[in-house]
């Protein structure tokens, strides 16, 4: 249990998506000009971070590890099938994406209707395939520690998205130099918070 | 069909060149278009990892938009996406595994920053954009283009960044003994994360003075 809270915490604050990666930031500067879209968008990364993670964890560990096939047959036990791991997770993440759509519309209209245009944007969104990505090389022991791990790393965007695009509302009504205007400045922000955040980075977990 | 046409017009006509220039400068995939930011920046404390990333980034970009555009016609859009995805998928492990077998090291820096190129948007940008609607050289060459405008700032950031962070250049000693005996330092923090942010706001804003029809709002 205390490990899982490890995770979970390091995955939000020191290792934070957006601030120590960069992961995601093509979104992140597109979506974050008001607070309610960015959150629509950030819950929809949480949500999806959350599935897919678990589910690409269960993937490497049963298919594609090396020596991973051995519980279909002795004879398997040197197939090393993790060369195909990007384009499995892909897909995996890309038909996670429909699946989730499509349930959310059919048992939640409303919550539907308030992420519906962000969903289909989040498959091509590098902080997911980066979330299956550090999750494989990175070797989590369980599920249960995937899942911490997906969960942590997307509420860490979704607080950065938030912090920035909270920032940015404020910054409209600002004499900032007119070549800066808009990308500059929301880069320079980040950096600025970025450095914030690496005051996490003296906790020992 | 489109071969004979292309006879018709020179390889390197006067908009084809454009197609390669204009996204080194006026419309550069990372400071205008702002695409492909999540793997541009954490490659860049070095130059040499930032030098393998950007060729890997034109030529998965290069034939990505070929084999796009050669299967234009015959990609249903209710799909294109994944099989936008699959092809660029496909690329990225030939890439990844022809960096481990030749510049491992390397290719263990890059970590999953490679991977990543699957879903960097200046691809599927382009993809989108460009080699949908596009006949295959063009498309080549707007491949080309934007990787190149790609790497050009992730190597000006790398160079800023090392020579600065560790006073090196391509990993060769260029800041003299007698400066660091004077009490020059390292200044550590371009080498943090925070500091390519910084970086690439600072290149903006002198692009945007220099060509003031870029500015917003």
């Amino acid at each position: 249990m205390q490990e899982l809270f490890n995770i979970f915490v390091k995955s939000i604050f020191v290792d934070n998506m957006v601030f120590a990666y960069f992961l995601g930031m093509c979104s992140y500067l597109a979506v974050s000009k008001t607070v309610q879209t960015s959150v629509g968008l950030g819950i929809a990364v949480i949500f999806v971070l959350g599935i897919t993670v678990p589910v690409d964890y269960m993937l490497n560990e049963y298919i594609l590890k090396a020596g991973a096939l051995s519980w279909l047959d002795a004879g398997f036990a040197d197939v090393d099938l993790s060369f195909l791991s990007f384009i499995l997770f892909i897909a995996i993440i890309a038909s996670m994406v429909q699946l989730v759509e499509m349930i959310i519309e059919k048992f939640s209209p409303s919550l539907y209707s308030s992420l519906g245009i962000f969903l289909p944007l989040i498959a091509v969104n590098c902080a997911i395939l980066g979330g299956s990505l550090f999750m494989q090389e990175r070797e989590y022991q369980s599920v249960a520690q995937a899942t911490s791990f997906g969960l942590g790393s997307g509420i860490g965007w979704f607080l950065a998205i938030v912090g920035i695009a909270a920032i940015r509302e404020k910054i409209r009504y600002s004499n900032v130099p007119a070549p800066l205007r808009g990308l500059g400045i929301t880069f320079i922000i980040t950096g600025l918070m970025g450095i914030a955040f690496m005051s996490f980075l003296g906790i020992k977990l | 069909m489109s071969e004979v046409k292309q006879e018709k017009e020179p390889l390197f006509s006067a908009k084809n060149r454009k197609l390669l220039t204009n996204p080194l400068n006026l419309n550069n995939p990372i400071t205008v278009q702002v695409l492909g930011i999540c793997s541009a920046l954490a490659v860049t404390a070095k130059m040499k990892p930032a030098f393998v990333m950007a060729l890997s980034v034109i030529v998965v970009t290069a034939a990505a938009n070929l084999i796009v555009s050669l299967l234009r016609n015959g990609i249903p859009p209710r799909i294109r996406i994944i099989v936008q995805l699959v092809v660029v998928a496909t690329l990225v492990i030939l890439v990844d595994q022809v960096l481990k077998a030749f510049v491992y090291d390397v290719s263990k820096q890059l970590s999953v920053f490679v991977g990543l190129i699957i879903t960097n948007c200046i691809i599927m940008g382009r993809l989108e954009a460009f080699a949908m609607s596009n006949k295959p050289w063009p498309s080549v060459l707007d491949g080309i283009g934007n990787g190149l405008g790609y790497g050009i700032i992730l190597m000006a950031v790398a160079f800023m960044r090392e020579l600065f962070g560790s006073g090196t250049i391509w990993g060769l000693h260029v800041i003299p003994k007698s400066f660091y005996e004077m009490g020059y330092q390292n200044n550590g923090f371009m080498i943090l994360p925070p500091m390519a942010l910084i970086l690439v706001g600072i290149i903006i804003w002198i692009q945007r003075s220099r060509n003031p029809q870029l500015v917003e709002e």
